[in-house]
């Protein structure tokens, strides 16, 4: 990973320091073999920081039965382990849930190597090691080398122990590391006073486990370890620093995963060489029509390698090509790799000649590239050639369709053998050969080869009716015709397998590329969900299910494919797993595999949307190795298009509630203006009534009081507006009557003016609610008799143009600012230079402008044409026209 | 004697405002302050009209209406600050003459209170020439003048205006219209009614914005307006 020269901080590394925080600090105790007093030394270290106040429980200690290690759990909280029943026995794990509900600030954690109980929430401890982290406790643990992954192997070859439970390299890399050393001798002296307590299966292979130098070996690998994981967090530093510096960034290292067994030797071959590199690595399938034919066995030795791969930090690539070779050869050039580490497989020299060796051709033209040949064990086991498909052996119809063409040819030549000579016989044979071949494949052209070169024989080659041949050159057209039979078939089934996997592949991203089109042109989550449910299980035919977080801690099902899916609780804390780590959880993974249902997580701008559940109906795995990456590309588009729609409904809301705070500001500072100021006018007037009346103040308690109601109406309406409570009761309604009942109830506000209607008989009628309308037009009408100047006309104007009707209010004044036009209908607002003393709320317009809205019609202000005055009008467009009525039904 | 006339609010202040201005207009007024004690005052003191608010603090008003409806036959005018359309639409329903917006213009609730006695109870034998303004509707010989002037309507026209002013003064739903002129018909709609009334008016109204003889009473039907 090289670092930008300039000493800008890595991001990476930043981001991994970032990821840090919030967790608990992780240790682990490394020895080199069973027996140098790792447990011991973490128990003496937990107990120091218990001194120091530290609150330490001891979630798991395997003491076995030793004196000193028991004595140092004793004043240790120690946390009861759980029973587990599992087939008749019953087995103590450590409980992860009551460790998460006492919440120490530290735990001991002995043998993170250790493969709980099936049942338990994770297949392994280090997993629960990993939640307990997460939940930011702090965690001691203990592991031996020859458990670390990518040293397996390596053990294994010299100590000729194989040990099944291992920790991933990327577990031990969180950790700070802490070597338990003793030397050999020392340790062997331990063993031989019976002080080292070795599992029951291990002892026969101890005399040579044990042995000096064995011991010494272990013993330098645990060091080396530990010296790579000081230099590897100082390198974290670094770059989180931006420290510059040199290190060896420039390599890049691609492993060639092949389908033989000992690909996962090859991977963790790959991950030391990495790591000595220091360099960034990839993992490199090279998918050839071959695949086509691979079994089972193979597919899934492919997906293993791929997937360990992946937990020891290596990137992965599938590429497809015709050919081994130039597949490798292309990627190393774009990859611009310098290092390549692949098998040489124990592969039969008949095969080698027959396809070359890959090895030999690769190290032949590949220049510029170290490649790390090693030598790939062949597990006797794994050799499963007869599982192949039985298509090969092709179907009994084209067995009985060859020999029919053979008779028939054979038919055909004798009725035509006084006009060809024997060559010629010959040469018609080879028309079933090829076509079986061809047809039918290898085992079938055969068959025709053999049922061909028999019938001519028997029937043709003197002495006729005989299986003998008599002159040797006619051995040679029996030969030709099976070679032919051969050669044919050979051709014909590698480039139908060319074409089936050119085909496979464009189907593949024909269906990614119509999902996406599909998927990114929606704008509402429960369609996008929907569709990705029906999506993949049309791709994968799987059952799918969409949850997302809902309320609190629990799951909402956004959408299924299939009606009748079904949770059970297994399924649902496989899903909650899923959602709460952003791991896959459930059938297939690591994590809760007695779920029917496989869950992966939804994983877009660093964190977990929702998780996407898939099940077979059969019971069966959910996906198969081959189907993964295609499912892992649906997963990231789906997240990417849940993560805009997310964003936008986000964004929405932030907007939302920020209008309702500037509303809610505005509103108040105008309560208290418009209450108050007609209140007082109300109460002055009624404090002087006690003097006797006079009709000029009645007259002012009537105008406030009036005042006061139309503001209240006001802001009701605005209350029902804003809570997204308006209820529409559309009707046709007639506007000349709409516009004659609302300047009847707005005469009060219109004393002073004369009132034109200017709105013809045959206008049409238009959909709306008569209500809101009736509302919108009061307070046009209440803003044109306050700002328009006294004495003169107000015009309530209809018109029916080009397809779309206006209903103009216009009055004679100021008119308004020009380039202030949209404002006016905002809430509250009140243009400057309009004079408060009129009295308007700046509440009037703003609810015209939302009830027109809801009811699909749009608001325009602006001055009249010849600029006597201000003009509002509302605008019904061809929609809102009712059409269609039939002149009987008024006759 | 005066006509007798119960108003049922709880708010003291509205009842005092009423009682005054009943008084003034010559009426007799009792009050009641909650729904059991309306019930009371209207089976001892026999009102002509109650003044219902829809809020009460024991029941409902709206589930008085029907009660006061079966033991007596007072004319009931709904007095309420809600203006919910499908409130008054029920209330018509259930039986009420008339309903009043609070806040209420004083001449206004006296002039509809004076309509609505004069024509409560009247319905089965309805006057067969009805007034209003200038127009005159002859219901029986189904003709309509204006001043001497007749004129000529539709039949939709005809009916449409003969129900309305069967029931002068008071509001008549949209429904009852409907089913009145359209009642034999597959597809009553509202809008066909828009535009009857629309011609209605356009026949019986003298041009200008304001005043006209059938009122629009918003989401719930119409009204021919009757002299005060």
């Amino acid at each position: 990973m090289p670092v930008s020269g300039d000493g800008r901080p890595d991001p990476d590394a930043l981001l991994r320091a970032a990821a840090q925080e919030g967790r608990g600090r992780f240790k682990v105790f490394l020895g080199a073999a069973p027996g140098v007093g790792k447990t011991f030394e973490m128990l003496s270290e937990g107990a120091a920081r218990r001194r120091d106040g530290v609150d330490v429980v001891v979630g798991v200690v395997e003491t076995h039965g030793r004196a000193e290690t028991q004595a140092l759990t004793r004043g240790h909280e120690i946390i009861a382990r759980r029973a587990i029943a599992y087939e008749g026995r019953t087995l103590q794990e450590m409980d992860l849930d009551a460790i998460l509900a006492r919440a120490p600030r530290l735990v001991l954690v002995d043998e993170l190597a250790h493969t709980n109980a099936p049942g338990s929430r994770h297949p392994k401890r280090y997993q629960d090691v990993e939640e307990l982290l997460v939940a930011g406790i702090d965690v001691y643990s203990t592991v031996n080398i020859q458990h670390v992954e990518s040293l397996n192997d390596i053990v294994a070859s010299f100590t000729r122990v194989r040990v099944r439970e291992t920790v991933p390299d990327s577990v031990l890399e969180m950790a700070e590391i802490e070597v338990v050393d003793i030397p050999p001798d020392e340790l062997i002296e331990r063993l031989r006073a019976g002080k080292v307590y070795l599992p029951h299966e291990a002892t026969r292979a101890l005399s040579h486990f044990f042995s000096k130098s064995n011991l010494s070996a272990l013993r330098e690998l645990a060091l080396r370890r530990a010296a790579q994981a000081v230099d590897a967090r100082m390198l974290d530093d670094v770059r989180a620093l931006g420290l510059g510096g040199t290190w060896a960034g420039s390599d890049r290292i691609v492993v060639a995963i092949n389908e033989l067994p000992g690909a996962d030797t090859l991977v963790r071959a790959a991950k030391r060489v990495a790591d000595g590199l220091r360099g960034p690595w990839t993992a490199l399938f090279i998918e050839t029509p071959r695949v086509a034919n691979f079994s089972d066995a193979e597919h899934q030795r492919v997906a293993a390698a791929m997937t360990l791969a992946t937990q020891l930090g290596a990137a992965v690539a599938t590429v497809p090509a015709t050919d081994v070779v130039a597949g490798i050869q292309g990627f190393l050039a774009d990859a611009r790799a310098t290092q390549l580490v692949m098998g040489k497989s124990h592969r039969s020299r008949w095969f080698e000649f027959l396809h070359g060796s890959v090895v030999d051709r690769v190290i032949r033209d590949t220049p510029g590239v170290t490649v790390h040949v090693l030598p790939v064990a062949a597990d006797p086991r794994g050799r499963d050639r007869g599982r192949r498909r039985p298509a090969r052996w092709g179907t009994p119809a084209g067995y009985v369709v060859t020999t029919a063409l053979v008779a028939s040819v054979t038919g055909v030549a004798s009725a035509l053998f006084h006009i060809l000579d024997l060559g010629n016989v010959a040469l018609l044979y080879l028309l079933p050969v090829m076509a079986a071949a061809s047809l039918y494949g290898l085992r079938t052209g055969l068959y025709a080869g053999i049922a061909s070169s028999l019938a001519y024989n028997f029937f043709f080659l003197p002495p006729v009716g005989t299986l003998s041949i008599s002159n040797p050159e006619n051995l040679v057209s029996v030969v030709v015709l099976l070679a032919i039979a051969v050669a044919t078939s050979q051709l014909t089934s590698r480039v139908r397998a060319q074409a089936d996997l050119a085909a496979a592949s464009a189907r593949t991203n024909a269906t990614l590329a119509g999902f996406l089109r599909q998927i990114t042109s929606v704008n509402d989550i429960d369609v996008a969900a929907q569709m990705i449910c029906d999506d993949v299980r049309g791709l994968l035919d799987v059952q799918v299910v969409l949850l997302v977080p809902g309320i609190g801690k629990s799951l909402e099902i956004l959408a299924a494919s299939d009606a009748g899916y079904h949770l059970g609780t297994m399924d649902t804390a496989a899903a909650t797993w899923a959602l709460d780590t952003g791991m896959a959880a459930g059938k297939g993974s690591g994590t809760l595999a007695a779920s029917e249902w496989l869950f992966q997580p939804l994983k877009a701008g660093g964190h977990v949307l929702g998780v996407l559940g898939v099940a077979k109906d059969s019971a069966a795995d959910p996906v198969r190795a081959d189907q993964l990456p295609l499912l892992s590309s649906l997963l990231d588009q789906s997240a990417l298009v849940l993560e805009r729609l997310r964003l936008e409904v986000e964004m929405r809301d932030v907007e939302t509630v920020r209008t309702r705070d500037r509303l809610r500001a505005a509103l108040l500072s105008s309560v208290s203006h418009d209450l108050r100021t007609p209140l007082t006018a109300v109460i002055a007037a009624a404090d002087q009534l006690e003097h006797g009346a006079t009709p000029d103040l009645i007259a002012t308690i009537k105008a406030e009081a009036a005042r006061l109601n139309r503001f209240v109406a006001n802001l009701l309406d605005m209350a029902r507006v804003e809570a997204g409570a308006l209820k529409l009761n559309i009707e046709p309604t007639d506007l000349s009557d709409a516009v004659t009942g609302a300047a009847h109830d707005a005469r009060r506000a219109l004393e002073g003016h004369a009132v034109r209607l200017d709105v013809p008989p045959d206008l049409p009628l238009v959909y709306t609610d008569p209500q809101l309308l009736h509302h919108c037009l009061l307070n046009l009408l209440d803003n044109a008799g306050r700002y328009g100047d006294p004495g003169t006309e107000i015009v309530i104007e209809g018109r029916h143009r080009f397809g779309e009707l206006r209903l103009a209010v216009m009055d004679h004044g100021p008119g308004l600012p020009p380039g202030k036009e949209t404002e006016v209908f905002e809430t509250f607002r009140r243009l400057e230079g309009s004079d408060r003393a009129v009295g308007g709320t700046g509440l009037g317009l703003a609810i015209v402008k939302a009830f027109a809205e809801a009811m699909d019609m749009t608001v325009e202000a602006g001055n009249r044409d010849d600029g006597s005055g201000a003009a509002f009008a509302l605008i019904f467009p061809r929609g809102l026209i009712v059409r269609d009525l039939k002149p009987e039904s008024i006759a | 004697m005066p006509a007798k006339i119960l108003v049922v609010d709880d708010e003291a202040a509205i009842r005092r405002l009423l009682r005054n201005t009943l008084t003034r207009a010559g009426y007799a007024v009792v009050e009641a302050e909650d729904g059991r004690q309306a019930l009371q005052q209207a089976a001892v003191e026999h009102p002509s009209a109650v003044l219902l608010d829809l809020g009460l603090p024991d029941r409902d008003g709206l589930s008085l209406i029907p009660l006061l409806r079966t033991h007596g036959d007072a004319v009931i005018l709904v007095v309420s600050a809600r203006d919910a359309v499908d409130e008054k639409v029920t209330a018509l329903d259930l039986g009420a003459d008339d309903f009043i917006t609070k806040p209420f213009d004083s001449e206004e609730l006296l002039a509809r209170l004076r309509v609505a006695l004069r024509h409560h109870g009247l319905s089965e034998t309805t006057p067969k020439i009805v007034r209003t303004g200038d127009v005159s509707i002859d219901l029986d010989r189904r003709v309509v003048f204006r001043g001497a002037e007749e004129l000529h309507l539709t039949r939709k026209e005809h009916d449409v205006l003969a129900v309305l002013a069967r029931h002068i003064g008071r509001v008549v739903t949209h429904q009852r219209v409907l089913a009145a002129a359209w009642g034999g018909e597959e597809d009553p709609r509202v809008e066909y009614l828009r535009i009857v009334i629309r011609n209605l008016r356009q026949k019986l109204e003298h041009p200008g914005p304001v005043g006209s003889v059938i009122a629009n009473e918003l989401g719930v039907g119409y009204r021919l307006r009757a002299d005060a």
